[in-house]
């Protein structure tokens, strides 16, 4: 069983171990779930590395990864477990041909020979590697009656089967709950979780996030691929590209062998960074050109200077946010 | 930075208290959660202290900012916050649970005019604190003050709402019931049975459960529709208290959500709510900015799981229709149905002159003008009329106005 980090530097550099770049602030946040056995919620726009985070978490502390992937009208039956009726049925009837006792019958038929475990069942079992990491992914498109029954899973880390009993885990599981905020989740599970909202990152941080996640593209085609994408974010677009789109477009470039942005690489690749008509067709051309002129001229003002610095840029309800995690003095 | 121990439990406890009157849902239950979540990471960063409480409090990215900057002021100076709590947080204070009394009093003196915002200013440049809220707004910004609602008439709004039918009924869920005739086998049910009786086993049916799905309600508030706005609150305020995903905007020159104070019980408590938080009543309309805002800001959060929307306009727009069809569109490809429901049409025979109703017309799934809109029954009842379908729902009209043109 792996030893949990001792405090938040050593959450932030298991994280960064596993090839997480995170903020201080969120390594604080894992590092509050990890200790007081809570769950951690997630929320932010698609394609922040919300889900990363509980693949990282499983890798770097090499535990079992369960995930749950949340849609409208998910139920116990998928989620929890579910009886395997047509062995049962089997079952009823051989004891019947063999003239068992009615009684004896329902305690075979109800044990956990013919029990289906789902997703959160199995996270509730012991593991020999350490309680798992359970990832409950988008969480908002499941519907209210699914979260309140979550309720009672997420605070005692039991389930209740009404054949069986309770079944409670030894081990709580860490408990990484994801949601785009398709929807407002209900305030009674997030009060039992440790909230943490996933923000776009910064310049510098996307650049690290980069370096590691697209090893291949050079520091140049770097630079210019992340001034473009932060400053597309301030623009008011229907959907703005997450980190995912960058590590993707990046990749995109590379393979037509794009050694530096252009206009004409930019509109040829523009799908792969958004994903609305609208917000396509804005950029598309003079913008685009026009945005890529103002990343070079960034570009190359900053190389003028001898140690560039780089600028985080505010961005609406972010910015407060940002100035505590670049280290505001005391 | 405050030396752990007594006092700061003591110290935690105080802002935790806070953030409560900040409008903040901080129950007892999150201060020793805070207070294990210190003891955890420890008190030797300000910016590990600062993200621990974070952590701890705050619920919705909303909050993030009043989080902030209760921390900032808080954790140097605790006097200097309580001074600032009247003007940070005027708008939290309308949510924060209010006795009815007061509530009852202030709507009397305030009648028709809020004059909150000039009282926000002058506070601002005394004590020098940047609360960046909407206070100077140069637009001509309003009061309203409805009456009240005599008892019989609650009687009759609600005798009314459950009589509503929308032209879109309940829509089946991948959840199942009990039902005899359901179409699929309840193996479970099954299976309980048969133990029960033994010998033959009989087979239980289940079927898909159905719930209406959830309603967005767009309500012009401006001024060429000001006569109607108290019966289109009475039935936004029915229809929020009678089921549950219904969501709720007024729109005159900007977008307000006007969902919390509906789900108020007290109709004419909720309305006052309203009246005080909505800023345009009977000024202006821009149809197409509202939209574009409602489009880019809520329509992914509440039109996700199938909505309906019902749009309530006269289609009268002050900027003449610009934008308008672009996010008509949008709304339209975005929603199970668009309903435009218009109280314009005083008498039968109405051509759309305007460009505004022009842009909108080719993007409506079901259009339902009002001729003369008395009550919460007539609009009910032609909300609940069955839809009759030959061919695009505003073809006649469009029909009309080609031929005007």
């Amino acid at each position: 069983m792996t030893i949990l980090p001792s405090s938040v530097d050593d959450t932030l550099a298991l994280l960064g171990s596993a090839d997480y770049v995170a903020d201080r602030s969120l390594a604080t946040a894992v590092h509050l779930a990890l200790h007081l056995n809570r769950p951690l919620f997630l929320e932010g726009e698609a394609g922040v590395g919300k889900t990363e985070i509980a693949k990282v978490l499983a890798s770097a502390l090499r535990r079992r990864l369960i995930r749950l992937q949340c849609y409208e009208g998910l139920d116990v039956a998928s989620a929890v477990y579910e009886w395997d009726y047509a062995r049962q049925m089997i079952e009823i009837r051989l004891a019947e041909a063999a003239e068992e006792d009615r009684g004896e019958i329902e305690s075979t038929i109800f044990s956990d020979r013919f029990l289906i475990k789902r997703p959160l069942l199995q996270a509730l079992e012991p593991d020999i590697a350490g309680a798992p990491v359970l990832l409950i992914d988008e969480l908002d498109r499941t519907d209210e009656p699914f979260e309140a029954y979550l309720l009672e899973l997420l605070s005692d880390f039991q389930v209740t089967i009404p054949e069986i009993g309770t079944i409670h885990a030894e081990h709580p599981p860490i408990v990484i709950i994801t949601s785009n905020r398709t929807r407002e989740i209900h305030d009674a599970l997030k009060r039992r979780c440790f909230y943490y909202w996933v923000d776009y990152p910064t310049a510098a941080r996307e650049l690290e996030i980069l370096k590691r996640k697209a090893p291949g593209a050079s520091e140049h085609l770097s630079r210019e691929v992340v001034g473009f994408v932060q400053r597309l974010r301030t623009m008011d677009l229907f959907k703005l590209p997450g980190i995912a789109e960058t590590i993707d477009w990046t990749e995109a470039l590379m393979q037509l062998d794009v050694l530096e942005l252009t206009p004409h690489a930019i509109n040829d690749t523009l799908g792969v960074l958004l994903k609305y008509q609208d917000d396509i067709a804005r950029l598309h051309g003079s913008e685009a050109a026009h945005i890529l002129e103002q990343v070079k001229a960034e570009a190359a003002a900053a190389q003028e200077v001898p140690s560039p610095r780089p600028s985080p840029r505010m961005r609406g309800e972010g910015g407060t946010r940002e100035r505590e995690g670049e280290g505001q003095p005391p | 930075m405050p030396e752990p121990g007594g006092r700061l439990l003591a110290n935690l406890m105080h802002f935790a208290r806070t953030l409560r009157a900040a409008g903040l849902p901080v129950g007892p239950g999150k201060v020793i959660d805070a207070v294990a979540a210190v003891r955890t990471v420890g008190i030797t960063d300000r910016r590990d202290f600062y993200w621990t409480l974070h952590a701890v409090f705050v619920n919705r990215p909303d909050q993030r900012l009043i989080f902030d900057q209760a921390f900032h002021v808080f954790w140097r100076n605790p006097d200097l916050l309580k001074k600032m709590m009247g003007l940070v947080l005027p708008e939290m204070r309308i949510d924060a649970a209010e006795d009815e009394g007061t509530a009852m009093v202030r709507r009397l003196a305030e009648a028709l005019h809020p004059d909150i915002g000039k009282k926000g200013e002058a506070e601002e440049s005394e004590t020098e604190i940047d609360a960046a809220m909407s206070f100077s707004d140069r637009e001509q910004l309003r009061g309203m003050d409805f009456e009240k609602m005599s008892l019989e008439e609650l009687a009759r709004a609600k005798a009314a709402i459950a009589r509503l039918r929308l032209p879109v009924q309940d829509v089946p869920t991948r959840r199942f019931a009990p039902d005899r005739r359901g179409a699929r086998a309840d193996l479970r049910a099954t299976l309980r049975a048969a133990l029960r009786s033994g010998g033959l086993i009989e087979l239980k049916r289940r079927s898909r459960r159905r719930r209406p799905p959830p309603l967005v309600v767009l309500c012009d508030i401006s001024g060429s529709m000001s006569r109607y706005s108290r019966i289109f609150l009475h039935f936004m305020h029915s229809v929020t208290n009678d089921r549950d995903r219904v969501h709720t905007f007024v729109f005159g020159t900007r977008l307000t959500n006007i969902t919390r104070y509906l789900r108020h019980r007290d109709v004419d408590l909720a309305l006052d709510r309203v009246a005080e938080a909505v800023t345009d009543w009977s000024g202006g309309t821009r149809i197409g900015h509202a939209l574009c805002e409602f489009n880019r800001l809520w329509s992914r959060r509440l039109l996700g799981q199938g909505a309906i929307v019902l749009l309530i306009t006269d289609g009268l727009d002050r900027d003449a229709g610009a934008g308008l069809a672009h996010e008509m569109d949008r709304l339209h490809r975005s929603c199970r149905r668009l309903i435009w429901l218009n109280p314009l049409l005083r008498y039968e025979g109405f051509e759309p002159r305007s460009l505004g109703m022009k842009a909108m017309m080719p993007y409506v799934d079901e259009f339902r003008p009002v001729h003369n809109l008395e009550s919460l029954e007539i609009l009910i009842d032609v909300l609940s009329a069955p839809t009759i379908r030959r061919g695009p729902p505003t073809a006649e009209w469009q029909a009309g106005y080609d031929r005007a043109a």
